[in-house]
């Protein structure tokens, strides 16, 4: 919808068409553009997103060919190597990527849909201003939550000797008796929702905004049943944002480390604990490298999300029309 | 040369305190020396110039020190107290890692750390890096000679054992040794403080696991196979245990140093918390100290390791349940503190062997690749 | 966790389609489900925070704000906080809504940008900033906060985005220059009231990032909060968990303040605002 909108321009808007197709008319354009006033207007229509370009490039174009290049590189500089390459994609590497993306893809859907349906409950509640104001606060508390303290949280609450697991047991049921841990891939999945869900619902609602009440009293008036108005009119509207949100926490998963490194010392192999343990640990020194190897792993595996996003929107808008 | 040297410390280690000194003049000589190059307190002037140079400069940057860690933070007040220096202590929980990072990034920036406080492996990587100066402290014949560098760059400060640590309110039968943790009523109980791939701790845990287990210092894999079959047991939770996973009873069994146990844990909340070294496998490890090569306050740099070599330096270590390297020295000249002696868990019988480098990084190595696999 | 969730068998599938009858009056219904969601996040946040402070204590708590150093790594994380919250928002906003008007095409490509610092190792960033940035920048915690502007990126430039897909931006834009106003009060007065909930949010998000970041600030050896609350002198377990807790909650007051201050500020600068097209207000929502 909005992308339509965007894309025609009517003349002499804001919004210029962007530039597109061939032919003789636009290879004259084109050309026209390299000299003169076209130069002038292409710079200006870049000028606004100049200072972000300088800045992205300082702060994460550099550091990421940094990555990049020492990936490659043998331990204490000496020369090109694909050996790094190769440990990162081998043994128990390999097997970390497996894991942190099934962990990623798991907390970034489930917490996506929960913090989809905490948000939507709460602020379209009628009354509620204080409800309101509370959850946002806290959501933003508990999205930056992690690490010792978390895992502490819940250790506390459904680790074997937990609040909640006595409560349990004391019921006559037991969790750990029946295949439940706290310190394995499930358990971990567990705790990163408690940042994973707020994070969520912060990011989800400015775009719930976006639905206005009055399309909900349209369409109840045409005699649309509840579902019907969510799938021709609140999905649509809502599933961009959602889609960009789910990416977002699935970055922010693969990247969170300090929870699972404190609830399972690293005994599950998760990418994000590995190239802890080789840039900035203490028992094995040189080979730091390894370590960007792996963060160059990490950043393809955002890359290939990004893919798959777009292949997703394009495909939402589609069947959403 | 040699000879002038022994003399002098001799010298100086008996007239540490007082303020006339063998060496020329005070201050005026002091001021002309450049600290940053200095080799030994003698070749820098004397003790009293040293200790001059170092309050002039009136700061010293120290790095990755918590202050319940081998009772750094008496150390340091201590320090600060007797000397008018102000001490910052950066990143305190950080790794070895860390510490050298922050030597090359900080590189002329007046927060650089002076000193560091470094696991031998790292301290071989700095001084091929060429991050540390040589400095030989006073005492350095009190140092044994296969813990410290041929080049003086680092040098071996204070060790512990690897123990079992145990909250007798909770667990009623005592554990003595690695294989007594297999008793299936020690269930849901036992932890590690960290991960093996990157805590010292806990790396030195699988290593005396699998010297209990018919492993050696060549050969850790035994060490990993043992946690794998405790966690199969369901006796070993992967937590990272703490101070405060203990107070709550959730890891009443931590496998730590000896020193952290009794500092963090015994004197941390947990009052009947109790240490014994496991019967079949004895690790030990010390810690090393350097100066950084571009230390921004090079005179207060060296006057902290000569206070940390002192005998009251050691003895400080020695209060923090640690084994201070000299402590051999200062049980011989009855300048220990034998009331923190004696509370020092009894030590096995025989010597300890360390891994030698190459061990080490063949160990790492293992617990590397198959650290993951205790529970897949 | 999984199994208390509410009915429903996940996906994408509307909030109220879960056993509610077609052709009822949604406001009926609504306070059901409502209520059960907010009950079932009530208990998945609330309890495991008993949970601590059942262990650690309040008087622990109470001890742990009075120690030395709290006040001062506070001050910091505050200082620390309002610069990159400034700076995200002066950065990303314009950017945002440039791309949204002007360059359509970019914005998958600002997607990608803007998600990648997410995955960046902290010792990787902070290697790489200490090796360009001038020994003057590297003297000052400020340089901190121009890196915590890289790292709020992700969640900001989302918000604001999601903020933006919400506005018909492109009519609202238009209809504002046919009436004469030039770029700037455009911007000021007529794009930038309605996203409110986008700024408030992504503000938030960048605040409780500053707040709360360890990693970075330890490996430049600053003391800011989050980084005393670890590393401060703590003489039992109850006491670090206790610091844990009132990190948090001092963090949750201050964003509270903010949010306070927001409000009143826009109410301040009138609910008469000329915008062109009104944008419901939560209060007045429906269901």
């Amino acid at each position: 919808m909005d992308q339509t909108v965007a894309a025609s321009g009517a003349p002499g808007s804001l919004a210029d068409p962007g530039a597109s197709g061939s032919g003789p008319a636009t290879q004259s354009r084109r050309a026209a553009r390299l000299t003169g006033p076209g130069v002038l207007r292409w710079l200006r229509r870049v000028a606004g997103i100049v200072p972000f370009g300088v800045y992205v490039t300082l702060g994460l174009v550099i550091p990421m060919i940094a990555v990049a290049i020492g990936a490659f590189q043998k331990p204490n500089g000496g020369g090109f190597t694909m050996d790094n390459i190769k440990t990162a994609t081998s043994g128990v590497y390999l097997h970390g990527f497996e894991q942190s993306i099934i962990l990623s893809v798991v907390t970034a859907i489930l917490p996506g849909i929960f913090g989809l349906l905490i948000a939507y409950a709460i602020f379209t509640a009628r009354r509620g201003a204080i409800l309101r104001r509370v959850a946002i606060t806290a959501s933003g508390v508990f999205a930056n939550f992690g690490g010792v303290p978390l895992a502490f949280l819940f250790i506390a609450t459904l680790g074997s000797s937990g609040l909640v697991t006595q409560w349990l047991s004391d019921l006559g049921f037991n969790p750990y008796d029946h295949g439940f841990n706290l310190y394995d891939l499930g358990g971990v999945a567990i705790v990163y929702m408690y940042f994973q869900i707020p994070l969520m619902v912060l990011v989800i609602l400015p775009a719930l905004e976006g639905l206005r009440p009055a399309w909900r009293e349209a369409a109840e008036n045409l005699g649309a049943r509840t579902w019907q108005y969510w799938r021709y009119v609140g999905g649509p509207v809502l599933l961009p944002s959602f889609l960009g949100c789910v990416l977002l926490l699935f970055g922010s998963a693969l990247a969170a480390y300090a929870t699972a490194e404190a609830l399972t010392s690293g005994a599950i192999p998760l990418t994000s604990i590995q190239i802890g343990s080789f840039l900035n640990g203490d028992v094995i020194p040189g080979q730091e490298n390894v370590g960007k190897a792996l963060g160059l792993g990490l950043v393809i595996i955002i890359a290939v999300a990004m893919v798959f996003y777009v292949m997703l929107q394009r495909r939402a808008a589609k069947w959403l029309r | 040369m040699a000879a002038t040297a022994a003399a002098s410390s001799l010298l100086l280690a008996a007239a540490c305190s007082s303020s006339s000194s063998s060496s020329s003049s005070g201050t005026s000589s002091a001021s002309a020396v450049n600290w940053a190059t200095v080799t030994s307190a003698s070749a820098g002037g004397g003790m009293n110039a040293l200790v001059a140079a170092a309050e002039k400069e009136g700061q010293l940057n120290v790095i990755t020190l918590p202050a319940n860690w081998a009772n750094y933070g008496t150390i340091m007040s201590d320090f600060s107290a007797k000397y008018h220096i102000h001490i910052t202590d950066a990143n305190p929980d950080g790794s070895s890692q860390d510490e050298l990072n922050a030597i090359n990034q900080l590189k002329g920036q007046s927060r650089a750390p002076d000193v560091v406080d470094i696991g031998t492996a790292f301290a071989i990587k700095g001084d091929s890096e060429g991050d540390f100066a040589p400095y030989q402290v006073a005492t350095w014949s009190n140092i044994p000679a296969d813990a410290k560098a041929s080049d003086s760059t680092y040098y071996s400060s204070y060790g512990g054992y690897v123990a079992i640590g145990y909250n007798p309110a909770k667990v009623k039968v005592a554990p003595t040794s690695f294989a007594s943790l297999e008793n299936p009523i020690y269930k849901n109980q036992i932890a590690l403080n960290g991960n093996p791939t990157q805590a010292n701790a806990a790396f030195s845990a699988v290593f005396a696991a699998a010297i209990a287990n018919g492993g050696s210092l060549n050969n850790i894999a035994p060490g990993i196979a043992y946690f794998k079959k405790l966690h199969a047991e369901g006796n070993f939770v992967p937590v990272t245990g703490s101070a405060a996973t203990v107070e709550s009873g959730q890891t009443p069994i931590l496998i730590w140093w000896d020193y952290l146990l009794a500092s963090e844990v015994q004197h941390g909340g947990v009052p009947g918390f109790k240490i014994v070294i496991p019967s079949d496998g004895v690790y030990a490890a010390y810690y090393d100290q350097a100066i950084s090569k571009y230390a921004p306050d090079p005179a207060a740099a060296r006057l902290w390791e000569e206070y940390l070599y002192s005998a009251t330096g050691q003895n400080l270590w020695l209060e923090g349940y640690a084994r201070p390297i000299e402590l051999s020295t200062l049980v011989a000249d009855g300048t220990v503190n034998q009331a923190a002696y004696k509370a020092l868990p009894p030590t096995p019988s025989g010597s300890v062997q360390f891994p030698t480098q190459a061990q080490q990084a063949a160990a790492e190595t293992t617990v590397a690749q198959q650290w993951s696999s205790v529970i897949g | 966790m999984a199994a208390i969730a509410p009915g429903g068998s996940g996906g994408m599938e509307s909030p109220q389609a879960r056993g509610v009858p077609g052709g009822r009056p949604p406001g009926l219904t609504l306070p059901i489900w409502r209520w059960v969601i907010l009950l079932v996040a009530g208990v998945y946040f609330l309890i495991p925070l008993w949970a601590a402070l059942r262990f650690a204590g309040i008087k622990a708590l109470g001890s742990v704000v009075t120690q030395a150093g709290f006040g001062d790594a506070l001050w910091l994380s505050v200082r620390l906080a309002i610069v990159t919250t400034v700076i995200t928002i002066l950065l990303m906003l314009p950017t945002a809504v440039y791309v949204h008007l002007r360059l359509p095409k970019v914005r998958r490509l600002l997607e990608g940008i803007t998600i990648l610092p997410i995955v960046i190792p902290p010792v990787v960033l902070s290697v790489g900033v200490l090796e360009v940035a001038p020994a003057y920048l590297k003297s000052t915690p400020y340089l901190l906060a121009l890196i915590y502007v890289i790292l709020a990126m992700p969640f900001a430039y989302r918000a604001i985005d999601a903020g933006l897909r919400a506005l018909d931006l492109k009519t609202v834009v238009e209809a504002s220059n046919s009436l004469g106003a030039g770029w700037i009060t455009t911007l000021l007065r007529v794009v930038l009231p309605n996203l409110k909930t986008a700024l408030l949010s992504a503000t938030v998000l960048t605040v409780a990032l500053v707040l709360g970041e360890f990693t970075m600030a330890s490996l430049f050896l600053y003391q800011t909060f989050p980084v005393w609350i670890v590393v401060f002198d703590q003489t039992s377990g109850q006491i670090s968990v206790a610091a844990s807790l009132d990190a948090l909650f001092v963090t949750w007051l201050f964003l509270m303040a903010i949010t306070v201050f927001g409000t009143r500020q826009s109410r301040r600068t009138g609910g008469g605002e000329a915008t062109l097209f009104s944008v419901a207000r939560q209060e007045t929502r429906g269901n």
